[in-house]
């Protein structure tokens, strides 16, 4: 195939991802969300309330461009786009499959977390444009955090990493098949399990879902940094935060989970995307329902937990890990 | 590792780097200079990528860009008092125009004066491994120098910032 083409294709591919998944997400977050406290969700548009999100789309494009006078025109134009870019930039090393990626890189999951530690610039620069309080208190929030757990999320991935003795997705994956004594799956969440708590509680805040949702706590700012966008401005800035969900939890699931490995038994090629898929909207379904259980945190508390225990207990965890790793490595060769 | 790089992607992030670190002098507005610094750090690393750097061009995003400018950002927002004071003042007097070209051409002079010794480009670039290997065998000490500098300087800024000491 020309060369062109195919890479057409497979970026088409992964914004079809993106969008489809934001859909389902969105409705996704409401159902559970919704059971979660006892209500029923959406249930009026379509059968189960299924076509809801699709008009809410439709409602977000046709919506007026609105921009507040006292605005900066330039940053308040750039900024959703400084925030979904980065985003959707991470998709690309993400592995679906034996052979199914965009693009197969040596630095995989650096790559993820290095575009992904854009998102927080593009969200103090909404925050700031806007020109209003509340957005510029979220904008500020959300730096604050997100510099903060970047730093346990990424001590955390060292784990995996180690064990498979590469960054590239792929070959992590790859390094989980087979089992450990014949029936356990070679998973890494199993002796990676501090690290895989320290993954999962970085993420959610990474992805300000609820205990950590400092940066637009409905109570306290409305809805912090994208208070005062309307229309597809805002459709970006929240389809970004659905996508950046998948993300982590696509993530998780290629670092802990074997990535689209079934346990025990070879997985067909076919059966690959649908499997990762699976595992993905399980982590995510794990998001939602903290989401949906716990409480917010205070600022001071939320930041004082990952500088004070989140962050010694991952490098702890590091050395002790690259110790263990060592010891037994020398012990295998001798 | 490419004997010469691609032209026209040199251009495009030769003038983005440059074009953006002019607008951080040029632009009135602290906040927007602040973007630009971060528009230059993004260009740069695209000049590492050119090179067949990309490890460096990785830690650069993720180093540079994803932090180092969001300190940036976050001291200078924190710090205006009013939203007025992000607007710096110009200085249009015979003395700051005189004591700016004095700047420009003694900086002109030494970049004239200065050729750069360039070592032979490696065949083959590096991977993650061999550099990490090399990093942590070969240059171990000044890798771990470097850490205590960093180590010292957190150190003091808490230190600094009073804490613990009611």
């Amino acid at each position: 195939m020309n060369i062109a083409i195919e890479i057409l294709v497979r970026f088409l591919a992964m914004v079809a991802l993106l969008l489809v998944n934001g859909v389902v997400l969105i409705y996704m977050l409401r159902k559970v969300l919704g059971h979660l406290h006892l209500r029923i969700g959406p249930n009026r548009v379509g059968p189960f309330g299924l076509l809801q999100t699709t008009n809410d789309v439709i409602k977000l494009l046709t919506k007026e461009d609105l921009r507040p006078a006292a605005a900066d025109a330039w940053l308040f134009n750039i900024a959703p786009f400084l925030v979904f870019v980065p985003s959707f930039m991470a998709y690309i090393p993400l592995v679906f499959g034996p052979e199914l990626a965009v693009t197969r890189l040596d630095t995989g999951i650096l790559v993820i977390f290095a575009v992904l530690s854009l998102v927080p610039i593009g969200i103090m620069m909404a925050g700031w444009a806007s020109n209003s309080k509340w957005s510029l208190i979220g904008g500020m929030r959300a730096a604050g955090q997100q510099i903060a757990y970047e730093i346990p999320l990424l001590l955390s991935v060292l784990g995996p990493v180690m064990m498979a003795g590469s960054m590239d997705p792929s070959a992590i994956v790859a390094a989980q098949s087979g089992t450990w004594f014949g029936f356990i799956p070679r998973w890494f969440v199993l002796p990676q399990i501090i690290g895989f708590v320290v993954y999962a509680i970085s993420a959610q805040a990474e992805t300000q879902q609820t205990p950590f949702d400092m940066s637009e706590a409905e109570s306290e700012l409305i809805t912090g940094f994208a208070n005062e966008y309307g229309g597809m401005r805002f459709g970006f800035l929240y389809l970004a935060e659905f996508s950046n969900m998948f993300i982590v939890a696509a993530v998780g699931t290629m670092l802990f989970f074997g990535g689209w490995q079934l346990p025990w038994i070879e997985t067909p090629g076919w059966a690959a995307p649908f499997v990762f898929i699976l595992k993905t909207y399980i982590g995510i379904f794990t998001m939602m329902w903290a989401r949906g259980s716990l409480p917010r945190f205070r600022v001071d508390q939320m930041l004082a937990f990952c500088w004070k225990r989140l962050i010694p207990i991952s490098l702890t965890w590091v050395v002790v890990w690259a110790c263990i790793q060592r010891l037994a490595f020398e012990a295998a060769i001798r | 590792m490419p004997e010469q790089v691609a032209l026209v992607p040199f251009l495009i992030l030769a003038i983005a780097t440059l074009g953006g670190g002019v607008m951080v002098v040029l632009s009135r507005n602290v906040v927007h200079a602040a973007f630009w610094l971060l528009e230059v750090m993004m260009a740069v690393a695209g000049l590492f990528m050119l090179l067949s750097a990309g490890f460096l061009a990785l830690v650069q995003v993720m180093v540079y860009a994803g932090a180092v400018s969001v300190l940036v950002l976050f001291t200078v927002m924190l710090t205006l008092r009013r939203r007025e004071d992000a607007i710096r003042s110009l200085d249009l007097s015979w003395s700051a125009a005189g004591i700016a070209l004095a700047v420009l051409v003694a900086a002109a002079a030494a970049i004239a004066s200065f050729t750069p010794t360039l070592p032979a480009a490696p065949v083959v670039t590096p991977g993650v491994e061999a550099f990490g290997r090399a990093l942590f065998t070969s240059w171990a000490l000044p890798f771990e120098i470097s850490s205590v500098i960093l180590l010292v300087a957190l150190v003091g800024a808490v230190w600094w910032a009073g804490g613990g000491e009611k």
